[in-house]
């Protein structure tokens, strides 16, 4: 692609998206608009705003566990803080973020596409996200009080709550919803729009991870749509599908939802995967290693972690059978993992590494999710996840693969694309400082957490034995830690925003269509349509772009 | 934001929307995928309790009636032919034919509801709702099979209800010639719609009647 024959000048008069002439004044340019550059950036406030509040409320509950008993609120409080943490992090945050943010703005360039597919569903699904979300916030002050299940609403306890439940299952419905429409544009979109001579295998890797991830999320989602409603049912009339007490079955319920809520998993960790794929060649100014495995390997994911859902369930009662082939299929789906992490490894090999901010994020990312890949095969074997099952254990493995995966890659995407998408330049050493500090901040906070949950600390408790305190006074330091670079990295951003210097139209040497554009990108993405004709990763024509410093 | 003046980029959202009916129709299918899953999961759940309390589900069967059930699915089916029909004639150019078939599908549709209003209402008449009376008697399995039966025939009477907005649609379309014999891909998709509700049905129907 490095040697497409685009005709688009750097720097002409061309007008960006932001200042074109639009049929719509105003703020209405905004919330009528069918350009997927548009609802991206859209997107990608909601989901930062949603971001800070789940991670305010996150310190707070860290807060909490400072000392054992009360602290600054009762059991009932933190109940609810945490089931809130969860929801708003997994729904309005961690599944939306890259896919729809980054997918919905490069996907259609990378490509070399003009738009998805469908531009109005496109804009169909980001108000169907604000619906979901403003349904999830009105259920925190309206009927019994805030939802206090966890982000997993198993019953029989979600039926018999007094709590607001049914408002907050039916906001993730409708933000389920917006994921399955979502997912259908982009897999039409892969299929339909590539520009000429891009096949297949000369999709960039983000695109590729895409398409994996768009799948999980046609076929996953509708079964917890289902499943969530027959809660609101079993609330509203009693019909007792879930319910014991009427004969159903709340194990029926754990798979329903984990048939689901584990492919999830993926829709969270494989867009970041092809953000990684991206970010590395283009800072070790190398062609990817093993660009077929690493698109095959999406798919893969997609495929086992299908299968794997039962092993959340591996204390639940489920039968001995059941628990060793799930077991099994978990250590399978380590291995798609790990050609990726390998062939990322490999790809540095040799290269010539520029450690900019977000191929620090990058390095971060790989050391944190090793440690949370790693632990999440002490998970997936029967015997020590008797042991730790519902311990802190979880709770670290999961942020190690959640936060440390997917947030840390998001942090990583906005920095590398931040000058396309605002055409501003940041403070590349702020940057750096505050990508340090989080990476400082995160292990603080969460490394303890693996080893109170090997010795016993469960997780969701608002008091805890006094020989843990030293554990969590650490953790609860490292929150703070964590939390400062966080602010100290968005305000960066914030300044570059108003202040930035002008970004150039390539300024870190990337070699994939949207580096071919002008930062931002016109209306049109490109003046015209380009043609491909190399792979997504050929750095031998890219002397003469030096990076511009 | 402030706005250039620049002539050349009037109703430049425009250009963003193109006619792709290949693509059209491939959205289609994976909208009808998600919507087999959907049903999938409850069939799932039909399937598991089926095993776990097969002679109260053979017990409840008894209680529905098979000739109204037969009647709805030779209705359904009908209508099924009749929005093929439909897409066949407008190919061929004859509007009004197209219409008309739409009219007979419409019709099947809301023959099929009013069957299954009186259906149910017959259910509600002899206490057999969620926490009716009847049922606070009948054991566990019947109770889960006429959970599940509420559930399912009336997310798929949903589905009829979505299917003939669709439809009405599209023939408000047609009528102001924007579906043509040259482009009619919307009335397809929405035919496409109407035959996955035919399909359902196909499966409630047996599981739900004919199993005793």
């Amino acid at each position: 692609m490095a040697n497409g024959t685009i005709a688009v000048s750097p720097h002409t008069a061309e007008v960006d998206f932001y200042n074109v002439r639009t049929k719509h004044k105003g703020i209405l340019s905004w919330l009528l608009t069918i350009d997927h550059k548009r609802i991206g950036i859209m997107y990608l406030f909601a989901v930062v705003f949603f971001f800070l509040v789940a991670m305010t409320i996150g310190v707070f509950m860290r807060l909490e566990m400072l000392t054992p008993g009360e602290t600054i609120m009762k059991p009932q409080t933190y109940n609810s803080l945490f089931t809130l943490h969860g929801v708003i992090m997994i729904f309005l945050f961690i599944i939306p973020a890259v896919p729809a943010v980054f997918g919905n703005f490069f996907l259609p360039i990378q490509l070399g596409a003009q738009d998805v597919q469908f531009p109005k569903l496109n804009l169909l699904s980001w108000y169907l996200y604000v619906i979901g979300a403003v349904l999830a916030l009105t259920s925190l002050f309206s009927g019994g009080g805030i939802m206090d299940t966890g982000w997993t609403f198993y019953v029989p306890y979600s039926i018999r709550t007094t709590t607001n439940v049914s408002l907050s299952v039916f906001a993730a419905f409708v933000l389920g919803f917006a994921t399955i429409l979502t997912g259908l544009n982009f897999i039409t979109t892969i299929h339909r729009l590539r520009c000429p001579g891009m096949t297949w295998f000369r999709m960039p890797l983000f695109a590729w991870a895409l398409y994996a991830t768009s799948w999980i999320q046609v076929l996953a989602t509708p079964v917890i749509g289902i499943t969530l409603i027959l809660i609101i049912l079993e609330r509203a009339f009693g019909i007792g599908i879930f319910d014991p007490a009427l004969g159903g079955d709340p194990l029926l319920y754990q798979h329903m939802f984990w048939i689901y809520s584990h492919p999830a998993v993926y829709i969270m960790i494989l867009p970041a995967m092809g953000v990684v794929s991206e970010i590395i060649p283009t800072f070790s100014k190398k062609a990817i290693f093993g660009y077929v495995p690493i698109a095959i390997s999406s798919l893969g994911i997609a495929l086992v972690g299908y299968l794997v859902w039962g092993h959340h369930m591996f204390s639940s009662g489920i039968s001995d059978t059941s628990r060793v082939i799930f077991s099994l299929l978990t250590f399978f789906v380590a291995l798609p993992s790990g050609i990726k992490i390998f062939n990322w490894v490999a790809t540095m090999y040799k290269g010539s590494i520029e450690v900019t901010a977000p191929m620090l994020y990058v390095l971060l990312f790989i050391f944190i999710f090793s440690i949370g890949g790693l632990t999440g095969l002490s998970l997936g074997a029967l015997n020590t996840d008797l042991h730790l099952t519902d311990t802190y254990f979880v709770v670290a493995h999961f942020h190690y693969v959640m936060f440390g995966g997917m947030g840390i890659i998001f942090f990583a995407a906005l920095h590398y694309w931040f000058p396309k998408m605002f055409g501003k330049m940041y403070n590349e050493k702020v940057a750096k400082t505050a990508a340090i500090w989080i990476g400082i901040g995160f292990n603080m906070l969460y490394f303890p957490m693996f080893i109170m949950g090997y010795l016993g600390q469960p997780r969701r408790y608002y008091d805890y034995l006094p020989e843990f305190q030293k554990y969590h006074i650490f953790s609860t330091v490292g929150s703070w830690v964590l939390v400062s670079g966080i602010l100290i990295m968005y305000i960066n951003l914030a300044i570059a925003l108003k202040r930035g210097k002008k970004a150039p139209d390539n300024p870190w040497g990337g070699t994939t269509l949207e580096w071919k554009t002008s930062s931002p990108p016109i209306m049109e993405n490109f003046k015209e349509i380009p043609t491909v004709t190399t792979g997504p990763y050929d750095h031998s024509n890219m002397e003469s772009q030096e990076v511009k410093k | 934001m402030s706005y250039n003046s620049d002539s050349s980029v009037q109703e430049i959202q425009e250009v963003h929307i193109h006619r792709d009916d290949f693509g059209s129709k491939m959205g289609m299918w994976l909208f009808l995928f998600t919507e087999i899953l959907l049903f999938g999961g409850l069939f799932i759940m039909y399937a598991g309790y089926r095993y776990l309390y097969s002679d109260g589900f053979a017990a409840a069967a008894t209680e529905l009636d098979v000739l109204l059930g037969t009647i709805n699915t030779v209705i359904l089916l009908t209508s099924s032919l009749t929005v093929v029909l439909s897409i066949v004639a407008l190919q061929k150019n004859n509007k009004q034919l197209s219409l008309f078939f739409l009219w007979v599908t419409v019709l099947c549709g809301l023959i099929f509801l009013v069957n299954k209003y009186f259906e149910w209402g017959a259910k509600f008449h002899h206490g057999i709702y969620p926490k009716g009376p009847a049922l606070q008697n009948m054991s566990e399995g019947e109770v889960l099979y006429f959970g599940l039966y509420f559930v399912m025939t009336g997310l798929h009477g949903l589905h009829i209800v979505v299917g003939l907005i669709f439809i009405g649609y599209v023939m408000r379309q047609i009528q102001k010639d924007v579906i043509t014999s040259v482009n009619f891909q919307k009335l397809e998709n929405s035919g496409l719609y109407w035959h996955l509700v035919d399909i359902i049905w196909i499966f409630l129907f047996p599981l739900f009647y004919l199993i005793h």
